[in-house]
C-alpha cells in the first residue's frame, strides 16, 4: 500500500477507530456486541470499504469476518444497510451505507454497527437480515397486471408531467428496509405506500388501485410489520427521500377500497 | 478440429427475417406449456423479463438470483437511458438507422440479423414498459421526452431521470412478482448457480448453492436460460456490482458452451477517478452528462491551477477539437482512449489520471435548475463520493471497465452450442460487436427477455423430443460431486492469502496488460502471470468459515477461482486478434492519427472458444461475419 503523506492515496486524513459490531452466527443463536480496533482508515474510503479492511484484518488474526449485505456500492440496489450509531444507514442524510464516506467520522471515534432490527427482518448472520417480507408485499399487488406484448403505443396516453414526476419520486424507493429499521413500530408503511403511490399517480395504475391497496396492506399486516404512529423516523432516514405524504395517499386509497 | 458454427440466421431480406422466422417457428399449444419447465438464472433485465414472460405464457419457470431479491440485479444501476427507434422527435430516426448506428458503433463486429431484430423490437419495449407503469420522463404536453447519446445524431434515448435502469428493472420485477404470486414462477433468492447439468448433449438442469444454509441442490428442466450478466469484475475495479461474476457462464463453457470474443470490453469514459488502494469499485457518471458537459484538459503539461483559474484560451476541449461532427458525444471507446492519451501526455488533472467534465457553459445557457432537473441525482452522487460541488467546479472523470461485449456464443435463437442452453443479455456476445453504444444494454436485455426468447424457446421446446429427466439421474449426481469437491477444496487449502487479495492482484494484471491499450508484450506477460497466480491461489488461498453456512468469503473465492481461468482466455483472445476494433485496441494496430485500425480481411469474424479440458488450451473457432446490408468503412465521427 502506498503511504504518501501518511495516507493510502496521497490525500485524505487517516483515522483510528473503535468499532462495536453486532455478531450473531445465525438466526438460531443469540448475538452480542464485539469490539474491534482499526487503524489507517482513510477519510476518502466508503463505510463498506472500511468494513472490507476490517475483515481482511480479522482474517489475518484468525477471526471470523463480519457478514454484511452489499452489492452495487453506488446507492441504488438497496442491498446494504445497518444501524450506525443508532441511525439507519449512518449519519448522512439521504445516503445509503455504501455511499457514506469515512470523512463523516473523526479520529478516535467509537462507531456502533448493528443490523436492521424488526420482527419481519430476522437476522441471517451478523449484519445481514432476511427481507423476504418485502418481496411478499410486492407480490401481493405491487404491479399493473399486464402480460408481455399487446400493449398500446407508449404515447397513446399523455400523462401530465407533474403526475409523472410524482410517480417517479415515489418509484425511487430502493427497498432497503431502513424505514422499517428506524420506525419504533417496525412499520413498512413508507415502503408499501411508495409503491402504491407510484402506481396510483399514473393513469395505467387506476384500474387496479383499490385491489392493490387492499391486498398490499393486508400482506403488510400479516407479515408482522407494525402500524404508523406518525413518528416520521422513516422519512428522516430514507436514502431516497421518500415522503410521508405517500402514507396519507395510501390511507386514502385504502379507505376507497373499503367503501 | 475447428467446429463450424451455424448462426441459423434465416434467409430473406434483412427486414423480413424475424417475421419470417417467427412464422416458421414451432409453437407450443397454451394448454401444453405447463408441461414444460424452464430454469432462468439471473434476474436482471434479461432474466426478469424472460421469467415473467415465460411464466405469463404458461411455462413452469424456476428463477434464481444470488441477491436477496430479484430487484437488486445490477441492471438497476444503469443510469442514462434506453434506445428505441420510435422517431418521436421527427429527426430522421428509423429501425434501419438504429440498426446502422449499432453495427457501426460496434465497429462492424456484430451479426447483422441479430442487430436488426434488436432495432425492430426496440419500439415494443417502450410500449411494454409504459404499460407496466415505468415513469419515463415526460414533457409538459404529457408525451415522452428523449435525450441524445453517444454514437447517434438523433434523440432516441428514453429515460427516467438518472435512474432508467432502476425503473426498467422495477418494471420487469413487478411483472415477475406477479407471476410468482400466480405460482407460475418459483423464485429462489440468495441462491447461486455453481454448475450446469448436461444430459444426452442437452442442458437439463443446474446445481446451486443456497447462500444462507450452504445446501447444494439439484434442479432439472427442459431448458436453461443464463441471464447472468458480464464479467467486468475480472478487472477487480469496475463499475459492476460486487457480486457480478463469470461463474455461471464459465461453468457452462466448461460443460461445452463456446465463449465468444472474451477480450471485447467496454471501458466507459466517464467514471469517478480511482482514489486509493482500498477502493472496492468505480462509480459511473452517466454518458448522458456528455449532452451538457464539455470534456477538457489544460493545453499545457503539468498545469496545476484550479479549473476556474485556467482561461478559456488555455483549455483543450479535445473531443470537440478532434471530432467536430460528434464532439463530446463520440462513442465510448473513442472518448476513453482520448482521455487516456491526454493523461499519458501529462495533461491529466487532479492526481493526473483524470479529465474535466465541465457544465459551466450549460449552466450559463439553461440555468442551474434545468441541469439539476436533468442530472440532479448524478450530481448528488458525485458530491457524496468526492465532497466537491459539480455545479461550481467541473467534475473529474476517468475511464473505467463498465461492460463486456463478449460472452457465450449464441445463434440467432440465442441458443448456445449446448442445445437447450439459451443465453440472454450481457451474458451473450451477440449484438454489440466490439463496442456497445450508450443506452443499448437496457434495450438488448429487455429485447432478449420480452420479445426474442419467448419465441425461440417455444420453437426449441415445440420442435424437440425431450425425454423426462429427474434430478436423481446419474448426470446430476456427478456434477453435484464436482461442485462439492470444489467447495471442499477451497476450504481445505487454509493458506495465508484472502480471496480479496487474489482478486486485486488479478485485477492489476488485467488492467495493466489487457486494459485500454493492449500490446503483444503486455498480453504475453499476462498469459504468463495469470496461470502463476492461479497456481498460487490453489496453494495459498485462505477461505474462513464452513461450507454449511452463510459464507461470503467462500462465495468470493469461488468467483475469483473462475476469473483466474477466464482471465487467461481473455488475454489469449486479445493476443490472437491482431487488429484494433472498438474497445479492443492493440497498440501495434493504429492509424497515423491514433485511431483503431481494423483488419477486415483477417478478422471480420467472431472468435468462439471451445473448452478442451485444460485452462488456456481452448480451441479457437470462427464464425465469419457476413455484411450484406452495410458497407464496412473506417468509423469516422469527425
Amino acid at each position: 500500500m502506498a503511504t504518501l503523506n501518511g495516507t493510502s492515496n496521497g490525500h485524505g486524513k487517516m483515522l483510528s477507530l473503535t468499532l462495536q459490531i453486532w455478531r450473531q452466527k445465525n438466526s438460531k443463536t443469540k448475538g452480542r456486541m464485539e469490539e474491534y480496533k482499526i487503524k489507517g482508515v482513510s477519510t476518502e474510503m466508503s463505510f463498506l470499504e472500511m468494513l472490507d479492511m476490517l475483515n481482511e484484518q480479522l482474517i489475518k488474526e484468525g477471526k471470523d469476518p463480519v457478514a454484511f449485505d452489499h452489492d452495487c456500492r453506488e446507492g441504488i440496489c438497496g442491498m446494504c444497510g445497518a444501524m450506525v450509531n443508532g441511525y439507519a444507514h449512518g449519519p448522512d442524510e439521504a445516503t445509503t451505507l455504501c455511499q457514506t464516506h469515512m470523512r463523516s467520522f473523526s479520529d478516535g471515534d467509537t462507531i456502533t454497527i448493528e443490523p436492521w432490527r424488526a420482527k419481519a427482518f430476522p437476522v441471517i448472520k451478523d449484519l445481514a437480515v432476511d427481507r423476504t417480507s418485502f418481496e411478499r408485499i410486492i407480490q401481493s399487488g405491487g404491479y399493473i397486471s399486464v402480460g408481455t406484448g399487446g400493449t398500446p403505443d407508449a404515447n397513446a396516453i399523455p400523462i401530465p408531467k407533474e403526475a409523472a414526476d410524482r410517480a417517479m419520486d415515489a418509484a425511487q424507493c430502493i427497498g432497503c428496509g431502513a424505514c422499517v429499521a428506524a420506525c419504533p413500530n417496525a412499520s413498512a408503511m413508507l415502503f408499501t405506500s411508495a409503491k402504491i403511490s407510484h402506481l396510483a399517480n399514473l393513469p395505467q395504475g387506476q384500474v387496479e388501485r383499490h385491489f392493490r391497496a387492499a391486498n398490499m396492506i393486508r400482506a403488510m399486516d400479516e407479515l408482522g410489520f407494525g402500524n404508523c404512529t406518525n413518528h416520521g423516523e422513516c422519512e428522516a432516514v430514507c436514502p431516497k427521500e421518500i415522503k410521508m405524504e405517500n402514507i396519507a395517499l395510501m390511507n386514502r386509497e385504502y379507505f376507497g377500497a373499503m367503501m | 478440429m475447428a467446429t463450424v458454427l451455424d448462426s441459423k440466421v434465416p434467409s430473406g431480406p434483412l427486414g423480413e427475417k424475424w417475421e419470417k422466422h417467427k412464422f416458421e417457428s414451432k409453437l407450443v399449444n397454451p394448454a401444453n406449456r405447463r408441461k414444460f419447465s424452464v430454469i432462468v438464472v439471473g434476474t436482471g433485465l434479461a432474466g426478469a423479463s424472460a421469467a415473467a414472460s415465460l411464466g405469463d405464457m404458461g411455462y413452469k419457470v424456476k428463477a434464481f438470483c444470488f441477491q436477496d431479491s430479484p430487484r437488486r440485479a445490477h441492471s438497476i444501476a444503469a443510469q442514462g437511458g434506453i434506445n428505441a427507434a420510435k422517431n418521436y422527435r421527427n429527426d430522421g430516426d428509423s429501425v434501419h438507422r438504429l440498426f446502422y448506428d449499432t453495427i457501426k458503433g460496434g465497429d462492424y463486429r456484430a451479426r447483422e440479423a441479430n442487430v436488426h431484430r434488436l432495432a425492430e423490437v426496440s419500439v415494443n419495449i417502450i410500449d411494454q414498459c409504459v404499460a407496466q407503469g415505468v415513469p419515463f420522463a415526460r414533457e409538459y404536453g404529457g408525451l415522452l421526452d428523449n435525450r441524445s447519446f453517444g454514437g447517434a445524431q438523433v434523440s432516441r434515448t428514453f429515460y427516467a431521470r438518472g435512474q432508467t435502469g432502476q425503473q426498467l428493472l422495477l418494471g420487469a420485477y413487478s411483472a415477475l412478482s406477479r407471476q410468482i404470486h400466480l405460482n407460475n414462477v418459483e423464485m429462489h433468492t440468495r441462491t447461486e448457480m455453481l454448475d450446469l447439468v448436461v444430459v444426452d448433449g442437452r442442458a437439463r438442469g443446474i446445481i446451486t448453492r443456497n447462500l444462507v444454509t450452504g445446501a447444494v441442490e439439484r434442479h432439472s428442466a427442459d431448458a436453461v436460460l443464463l441471464c447472468t450478466g458480464g464479467y467486468g469484475n475480472v478487472f477487480f475495479l469496475s463499475t459492476n456490482a460486487q457480486g457480478c461474476n463469470v461463474t455461471a457462464t464459465w461453468r457452462a463453457h466448461r460443460r461445452g458452451a463456446f465463449f465468444a470474443n472474451p477480450c471485447y470490453t467496454q471501458i466507459h469514459p466517464t467514471c469517478i477517478p480511482v482514489h486509493g488502494e482500498d477502493q472496492s469499485k468505480l462509480t459511473l457518471m452517466s454518458e448522458s452528462l456528455r449532452n451538457d458537459g464539455r470534456v477538457w484538459v489544460p493545453k499545457a503539461k503539468g498545469d496545476k491551477r484550479r479549473a476556474e483559474d485556467i482561461p478559456e484560451a488555455e483549455r483543450d476541449y479535445f473531443l470537440e477539437r478532434k471530432y467536430p461532427a460528434f464532439g463530446n458525444l463520440v462513442p465510448r471507446d473513442i472518448a476513453s482512449r482520448n482521455a487516456k492519451e491526454v493523461c499519458d501526455e501529462g495533461r491529466g488533472v487532479g492526481e493526473g489520471q483524470a479529465v474535466y467534465l465541465d457544465f459551466a457553459a450549460s449552466i450559463a445557457r439553461v440555468g442551474e435548475n434545468v441541469i439539476r432537473d436533468r442530472y440532479g441525482n448524478l450530481f448528488d452522487m458525485y458530491a457524496k463520493i468526492t465532497a466537491e460541488n459539480p455545479y461550481k467546479t467541473p467534475m473529474q472523470i476517468y475511464p473505467a471497465v463498465h461492460y463486456t461485449m463478449g460472452g457465450l456464443w449464441v445463434d440467432y435463437n440465442l441458443q448456445s452450442t449446448i442445445p437447450g442452453l439459451f443465453v440472454l443479455g450481457e451474458a451473450n456476445f451477440s449484438d454489440h460487436g466490439a463496442n456497445r453504444l450508450g443506452a443499448s444494454a437496457l434495450m438488448q436485455g429487455l429485447a432478449d427477455g420480452y420479445f426474442v426468447a419467448p419465441y425461440t424457446i417455444g420453437n426449441y421446446l415445440g420442435g424437440t423430443k425431450l425425454d423426462p429427466v429427474a434430478t436423481n439421474a446419474p448426470e446430476f449426481g456427478a456434477v453435484e460431486n464436482d461442485v462439492n469437491e470444489r467447495v471442499n477444496k477451497l476450504l481445505s487449502v487454509k493458506g495465508n492469502k484472502t480471496p480479496l487479495a487474489f482478486h486485486k492482484e488479478l485485477g492489476k494484471i488485467m488492467w495493466n496488460d489487457c486494459g485500454m491499450a493492449r500490446s503483444k508484450d503486455g498480453l504475453e506477460s499476462a498469459l504468463k502471470r495469470i496461470p502463476e497466480l492461479r497456481e498460487e491461489f490453489w496453494n495459498s488461498i485462505n477461505v474462513t468459515g464452513e461450507a454449511g453456512e452463510f459464507n461470503q468469503q467462500l462465495e468470493r473465492a469461488g468467483r475469483v477461482a473462475d476469473f483466474l481461468e477466464f482471465g487467461e482466455l481473455f488475454a489469449k483472445d486479445a493476443l490472437v486478434r491482431e487488429e484494433s476494433c472498438g474497445g479492443h485496441f492493440r497498440t501495434e494496430h493504429q492509424t497515423e492519427e491514433g485511431e483503431a485500425k481494423r483488419d477486415d480481411d483477417n478478422f471480420a469474424h467472431v472468435a468462439a472458444y471451445e473448452w478442451t479440458g485444460k485452462s488456456g488450451a481452448q480451441t479457437r473457432n470462427v464464425e465469419q461475419l457476413i455484411f450484406e446490408n452495410v458497407k464496412l468503412t473506417q468509423r469516422s465521427y469527425k
